[in-house]
């Protein structure tokens, strides 16, 4: 078994009375795509941004390539520098946000551009060449000068993508990427994730599109309650539950999923 | 009579010297409690709302005086002009503050979130991402507060600094014609409010940011 670029351990986040999630142990492997599904509310987006460290957890640890990223407390050779640098943390880990969070004052390209130039200090000409790729990898290049408010909502997910991929992350995470986008705008943007997940990039995935999970997912996670309850291969969660409550959310989920693809058709 | 108008005229030019040190001046001590308000801990939280507070609760002729005798007292001893001029650039602060406060506000966590995630850091994140849309957004309520800084510059007249109002004033005392020179004067003002809002009105229409249609 390769070391996993990222693992939790015990992962706990707790607001006020109330746990958020309790316990999380997640290990992902190089390349591989994890999709963590589960009923809303249940502190899916709550773990990723505490991967991300853009909140802090209150118990547990997370370790990204091996090095513990919550770790407190300063280096003793360099007593003044905390042991670890949330700036350079963030760097190596991408993030997709449900309602996208362009930089609305940025062009698509200066969007993708503005971290190149900014954190990794890289030259304007560099950045620019590196930006084009990534808005093409994107399928976005005709639409680099436009502003966020000139995109549609897949548009704009796909420029939040490139944004994050510009940073040659070693994980991506993605918070809903479809959930505020029309159906219509859906496939666009999963037809990005699918090609990502194809070209072996590492990415944990927070969604409710059963369809993507089934085929591009290599492992799914069901969370419930703040706990994980059960996690395997989309073949095993979808045809052999271990759990009545797996069972349940799916059987659920799929309906409902039936029912708006039946509601879209009578509508036409 | 031409010595008359030219004389109420070359005071235009001290009303607007007095205006471009009070406007920036403020604007730099309101955009930083701005965010030391919106960015900082909850004691400069504090610090910061209290200082609008006070700042907001008391007449600008008030505050004009009080901080007069301050800045041109026996520890630091400014002119009238530049003691004037920065008194109100300290009161109109605490009104710019609120504004930027609103306009900080209306860009939006979210957008500090996507450059943190980035690996920006916070002070990167602000410079790059968050005031320039902050900015635009303050466009419109801060060219109000030009209007009001322009014509409170006429309060420094109570200080003896021969602008616009203070000129006027004698005028009339020696021509005895009230009329004529107040009238001058509030032709003046207008114009200048009138032209400046009219420049800020263009800027944020330049500045506006694209949309759809």
């Amino acid at each position: 078994m390769p070391n996993p670029i990222l693992e939790t351990r015990n992962l706990t986040k707790i607001y006020g009375q109330n746990i958020i999630f309790k316990d999380i142990d997640l290990k992902v492997n190089e390349g591989e795509t994890i999709v963590i599904i589960g009923p809303s509310g249940t502190g899916k987006s709550t773990l990723l941004r505490c991967i991300n460290l853009l909140t802090s957890n209150d118990g547990g640890q997370i370790f990204l390539d091996g090095k513990e990223i919550t770790a407190k407390g300063y280096d003793e050779d360099k007593p003044r520098q905390r042991i670890v640098n949330e700036d350079k943390v963030r760097q190596q880990i991408g993030m997709v946000f449900q309602n996208f969070l362009l930089f609305n004052h940025l062009t698509a390209l200066d969007n993708v551009l503005i971290g190149l130039t900014k954190v990794k200090k890289m030259s304007k000409e560099q950045a620019k060449t590196k930006a084009m790729e990534e808005l093409n990898r994107v399928g976005l290049v005709d639409r680099a000068d436009h502003y966020p408010g000139q995109l549609s909502g897949g548009q704009q997910q796909r420029v939040a993508i490139a944004r994050a991929l510009a940073m040659d992350p070693r994980v991506m995470l993605f918070d809903e990427p479809t959930s505020a986008l029309d159906p219509e705008l859906i496939g666009e943007v999963l037809g990005v994730m699918a090609k990502l997940a194809r070209d072996r990039m590492t990415m944990l995935v927070v969604t409710h599109e059963m369809g993507f999970a089934r085929e591009v997912a290599d492992r799914i996670v069901f969370m419930e309650k703040g706990s994980i309850v059960e996690e395997g291969s989309p073949d095993d969660l979808f045809y052999h539950p271990k759990h009545e409550r797996t069972r349940e959310f799916l059987w659920k989920i799929t309906e409902l999923y039936g029912k708006k693809e039946k509601g879209k058709a009578d509508g036409k | 009579m031409s010595n008359f108008f030219s004389y109420i005229v070359q005071g235009t030019a001290i009303t607007v010297a007095v205006t471009l040190i009070a406007l920036p001046f403020g604007l730099i001590l309101g955009l930083l409690m701005a965010l030391v308000h919106t960015y900082g801990g909850k004691i400069l939280n504090r610090l910061a709302a209290a200082y609008s507070l006070l700042l907001r609760g008391v007449p600008p002729i008030v505050l004009l005086f009080i901080l007069y005798f301050i800045l041109s007292g026996r520890v630091i001893n400014l002119s009238p002009f530049w003691a004037g001029s920065l008194s109100l650039g300290i009161v109109s602060s605490a009104y710019q503050m609120e504004i930027l406060r609103g306009a900080l506000l209306a860009v939006g966590g979210g957008q500090m979130t996507a450059a943190r995630a980035i690996g920006m850091s916070r002070l990167q994140s602000i410079r790059y991402v968050v005031l320039p849309q902050a900015l635009r957004i303050a466009i419109p309520p801060w060219s109000n507060e030009v209007s009001i800084v322009l014509k409170d510059s006429s309060l420094v007249y109570a200080l003896g600094v021969p602008e616009i109002l203070r000129r006027a004033q004698q005028l009339s005392a020696t021509t005895q014609e009230p009329f004529l020179a107040y009238g001058t004067a509030a032709l003046i003002y207008f114009v200048l409010v009138f032209a400046t809002n009219r420049a800020l009105d263009y800027l944020s229409e330049r500045t506006k940011l694209p949309t759809h249609s």
